[in-house]
């Protein structure tokens, strides 16, 4: 593999896992505070899979790591800027209601992302993994739709909360859309499918959902941005510091 | 499975019975997870396992479990893990599903009709009284794979094997 393909690769796998990752982290947060005990159990279980995706992410990432990195050092000890992932993720939780409807955003994404990279991409580490995946986050997409739907039409004041959320979230939306020129590249090499094209099928879904609980999704635009060059919000320090913490202190910790 | 001489039939014979560490009452035959042995000159084994769910905290324990078993029975191995095929419910055996309804965990429904997750829109029947009248409570349940579930009919709750 030649050194601009392997910088590539490595970008491609830093930014799935990075997504994943940084939602995991925060999705493992209402561990202890969900509004049911059901539901206490469900959010865990979710950050669980969605940390064990950015797992393996990191792990391939660090084959073709220059810096030869492990998979620890990747997860833990980068800097604020090398991380990659888009602005959605990294927002607070906000109500149960902010929480399911980014999951729902998100899951949707990643289900179709890896449904079409398991179609598109050459490369088989990747393939394998995604056909896997997939299979999860049906069960992600089932689980915040449902939730979505509940509280889109439970009661007026669920209902008006969940527009809010809504609206809250529509400026980081458009991110997950975003094409540069790694994404043209990891396009080109069939790492990769076209991000850009399944933004209809993702709006097609979300719709669905929103038709049967009383919202509306507005104009998908490219508003705030910046994750993918390592540009993030100010909340995003605040989550490095916890999630960095164990291994800044006691450097090389491990189970 | 490929088990081409004495010495790996003797470590399947070993793997085989390691019990799940979420659930004590299935073993590595049971819910399909082990999907290789070989072994090279040197004597070394190569085990194949692949996780029931990618981000499944057990497969740690069953790696390291399958290592020290060998080992104390003479035979140096390596773990390693692979996502291809993707493990489906529908490798856990009967056996193994006897085993979960008997354990009170409705077992998952065996559905794969041309390679896609068919979402379980058959009635779950109660593991208790066996009433098609049952409601989901939460998608997951005490791990990833479980959904839990309660009876309409007798009101006992129940976890309900995920079909994936």
């Amino acid at each position: 593999m030649s050194s601009q393909d392997q910088a590539l690769l490595f970008e491609v796998l830093l930014r799935l896992a990075d997504d994943n990752f940084i939602l995991g982290h925060r999705i493992s947060e209402w561990c202890g505070h969900a509004p049911t005990l059901e539901e206490d159990l469900a959010l865990p279980n979710i950050a669980l899979d969605l940390i064990g995706h950015a797992q393996v992410l990191y792990q391939m990432a660090s084959k073709v790591d220059v810096a030869k990195r492990d998979e620890d050092q990747l997860a833990f000890l980068r800097l604020e800027h090398e991380y990659k992932n888009v602005l959605l993720v990294e927002q607070e939780n906000g109500h149960f209601g902010d929480t399911i409807l980014r999951l729902f955003y998100f899951s949707v994404f990643m289900k179709l992302l890896w449904k079409r990279t398991k179609e598109v991409t050459s490369f088989d580490e990747l393939k394998f993994f995604a056909e896997k995946a997939y299979n999860e986050m049906v069960y992600h997409v089932r689980y915040s739709s449902e939730w979505v739907r509940r509280l889109g039409i439970g009661t007026h004041e669920s209902n008006c909360r969940m527009l809010g959320s809504v609206h809250n979230l529509a400026p980081f939306v458009g991110e997950l859309f975003l094409v540069d020129s790694f994404d043209r590249e990891a396009q080109e090499k069939k790492i990769l499918p076209n991000i850009a094209t399944f933004l209809e099928d993702w709006k097609k879904e979300i719709f669905e959902v929103f038709n049967k609980s009383n919202l509306r999704l507005g104009v998908v635009a490219l508003e705030k941005q910046g994750g993918r060059l390592g540009n993030h919000t100010e909340t995003f320090g605040y989550l490095l510091a916890e999630l960095q913490y164990l291994q800044r202190t006691f450097p090389g910790a491990k189970w | 499975m490929v088990k081409a001489n004495w010495k790996l039939n003797n470590a399947w014979e070993v793997i085989r019975h390691i019990a799940d560490p979420e659930l004590p009452f299935l073993t590595l035959e049971d819910l399909g997870v082990v999907r290789g042995i070989t072994s090279d000159s040197s004597g070394l084994l190569y085990i194949e396992i692949t996780p029931t769910y990618i981000g499944c905290p057990g497969m740690t324990v069953v790696q390291e479990t399958i290592q020290s078993e060998l080992k104390n029975k003479g035979y140096k191995s390596t773990v390693t893990r692979s996502f291809s095929p993707p493990w489906t419910t529908d490798w856990i055996t009967e056996k193994g599903r006897q085993k979960l309804e008997s354990a009170g965990i409705s077992p998952p429904q065996p559905k794969r009709i041309g390679g896609t997750i068919i979402n379980e829109r058959n009635p779950i029947t109660c593991v208790r009284c066996g009433s098609m009248e049952t409601e989901k409570i939460s998608e997951f349940g005490a791990s990833a794979c479980k959904a839990l579930y309660r009876c309409l009919s007798c009101g006992e709750p129940f976890d309900h094997f995920k079909c994936i």
